[in-house]
């Protein structure tokens, strides 16, 4: 499946030159400006009590790939996350689930420092992503996206490129010139989003001619192409019908050998489905995390119960 | 509903219709090759043409889009992705460039004569292009604007998602997305400047020579037409039609040939769709 194992290195090192070449032009910008911080629970159930208890987990992991620690997200000047602690497993799919507008997505933005490119909107904290702090002032933002990717809710290929471009695009547009090896690395991109024998005679067709499921496919085949060490998910199986959804859901087993996907979805059995460990999230805190068994068959907290039985959300 | 429509369509084609119609049929017995390429003859006779009349709005609008073009595109993607940290500036910017729209063409005119035909000394193409460019920008900035603004956020992001710096973002994404839109709003800009007769009189005068140096006036189509159409003389109003024609069919020939490009560029990279 998507192994490039020789192609891996001379990848990484044409993306090291150009990494040089770009870190020139993409200055870290950190937001230092201090909102006042206004908390709104609105008519939901409150956690009040929850957060008595201890709104970090008891549950640890080892070693970590990616470890969010106290991180605390503003959208104009309204707090959405009061504070994460969360650890991200290597080589697993961890999910984050919680009612709408509980600060999730927020989340998953903050990891790649998405959320810092929405108007009025900062981020305080720290990310550790194996041993180095993403919102430290000396991290670029252009090349934590390039060791992560993303995948949306809604797919978005690039409707002027081709389905071969689509995928190319990164390698292309990050100044690699080598032609064969950017023809490898597609196909093989492909073959790892599951989609190479569908597109396979068709890859100068327009992206945008692929069905949604196909289309959603190109976005993880096109964030795979840049060998990301992390994949994003956002709700990626909200805008398609079942089948297009258990592909995908599928495919998300293949690809946590080769890389750490994190997973936001509404949807709990696809939680409990393919992650390893979930997280439930409520009105901008970490509720409850660990693995995803324990938490749906004996959550520990009462809300995780109650969202997790379809009481409320 | 429809009929209603139907009628109101047919309304507001009918000036431009006659328009067309009256132009054609009174000016397509001017041409000739002669016509095209000769300087114009004796006053009042029907020989000689428009040749140096074609030659300088072609300049004259050439030089204007070459600083027109790139400096409204250029305030158009400012506008749309570089200005969100200053609102207040691109706020102002914008009603400024909705009030240059606003601007009576002879006003800039004016300002051309003063700012650069009197500083330099002589009537000259650079004074016209200068101002003409001036009549555009506002146009291709609001029309880039516009049309980079219809590019889905979501596809940004995808780009931002792979790692991309701002600018080739911007670049690579936003504006080669909108390639299509942007070019027809040059091609706007340019149909309305090559029509401009106000500004021209104050910055190029118009003249019977063909081009003889930048610092000598020159003649364009829409001044040729306002003099032969100025004479008493029926061969004159000929000359005026025929010229009239030449400077509608210019126009169209420059934004189907626009038109075409665009789409050749986009078809290329979606070769093998049919």
């Amino acid at each position: 499946m998507y192994l490039v194992g020789n192609l891996d290195n001379s990848l990484k090192s044409s993306i090291k030159d150009e990494i040089d070449d770009i870190s020139k032009y993409s200055k870290t910008e950190t937001r230092t400006d201090t909102t006042t911080t206004t908390t709104e629970e609105g008519s939901l159930p409150s956690i009040k009590a929850e957060t008595e208890r201890k709104s970090d987990t008891e549950f640890k992991i080892e070693n970590p790939k990616l470890s969010v620690q106290s991180l605390k997200a503003w959208f104009s000047g309204k707090l959405a996350l009061k504070g994460i602690n969360l650890d991200v497993k290597e080589n697993c799919v961890t999910a984050l689930i919680g009612p709408s507008g509980c600060g999730k997505t927020t989340l998953l933005r903050c990891i790649n420092r998405m959320h810092d490119l929405t108007p009025n909107a900062m981020a305080e904290g720290k990310i550790i992503l194996d041993d180095i702090n993403i919102y430290d002032k000396q991290s670029d933002p252009v090349l934590i996206k390039r060791r992560m990717g993303m995948v949306f809710q809604k797919p978005n290929p690039f409707p002027t490129m081709s389905i071969y471009d689509n995928v190319a695009a990164g390698l292309k547009l990050n100044g690699i010139k080598d032609k064969n090896l950017i023809k490898d690395i597609v196909h093989d991109s492909l073959k790892g989003a599951a989609l190479w024998e569908e597109v396979k005679n068709d890859l100068d067709k327009p992206g945008i001619s692929l069905s949604g499921g196909q289309q959603q496919r190109l976005c993880i085949a096109r964030a795979l192409a840049m060998q990301p060490e992390i994949l994003l998910m956002d709700e990626p199986t909200s805008a398609l019908d079942p089948i297009a959804s258990s592909k995908i859901e599928e495919l998300m087993n293949d690809l946590k050998k080769n890389l750490t996907v994190i997973i936001v979805t509404h949807n709990m059995q696809q939680a409990a489905r393919v992650s390893d460990y979930t997280a439930f999230m409520y009105l901008g805190e970490l509720i409850e995390f660990g693995p995803t068994d324990q938490i749906f068959k004996y959550p520990k907290k009462e809300l995780t119960e109650r969202y997790i039985s379809g009481k409320f959300g | 509903m429809t009929v209603l429509f139907f009628v109101f369509v047919i309304i507001a084609i009918i000036p431009l219709a006659s328009i067309l119609f009256e132009v054609f049929k009174n000016g397509v017995g001017a041409l000739s090759f002669e016509f095209l390429t000769s300087p114009p003859g004796a006053l009042g006779s029907s020989d000689g043409g428009i040749g140096p009349a074609i030659q300088g709005t072609l300049m004259a609008v050439g030089l204007a889009s070459l600083i027109g073009a790139p400096v409204g595109v250029l305030a158009g993607v400012y506008l749309s992705e570089y200005s969100s940290s200053s609102k207040h500036f691109a706020y102002f910017l914008r009603l400024f460039n909705d009030v240059l729209t606003g601007i009576p063409s002879i006003v800039i005119g004016i300002t051309g004569y003063i700012a650069l035909v009197l500083t330099l000394g002589s009537f000259s193409i650079i004074a016209g292009a200068f101002v003409l460019s001036i009549i555009m920008i506002p146009i291709v900035a609001r029309v880039s604007e516009e049309t980079l603004k219809l590019v889905p956020n979501t596809l940004r992001e995808a780009a931002y998602g792979l790692g991309l710096p701002k600018w080739k973002v911007v670049w690579h994404i936003v504006i080669k997305g909108s390639k299509s839109g942007i070019l027809t709003g040059i091609v706007l800009a340019i149909s309305r400047v090559a029509g401009e007769t106000a500004p021209l009189i104050m910055t190029i005068l118009g003249t019977s020579l063909f081009f003889s140096g930048f610092n000598a006036p020159v003649d364009a189509l829409p001044l040729r037409i306002w003099r032969l159409a100025s004479q008493p003389y029926p061969a004159a109003h000929e000359q005026g039609w025929g010229a009239a024609l030449v400077l509608i069919l210019l126009i169209l020939a420059l934004s189907v040939a626009l038109r075409m490009f665009a789409q050749k560029r986009s078809i290329k990279t979606f070769k093998g769709t049919t």
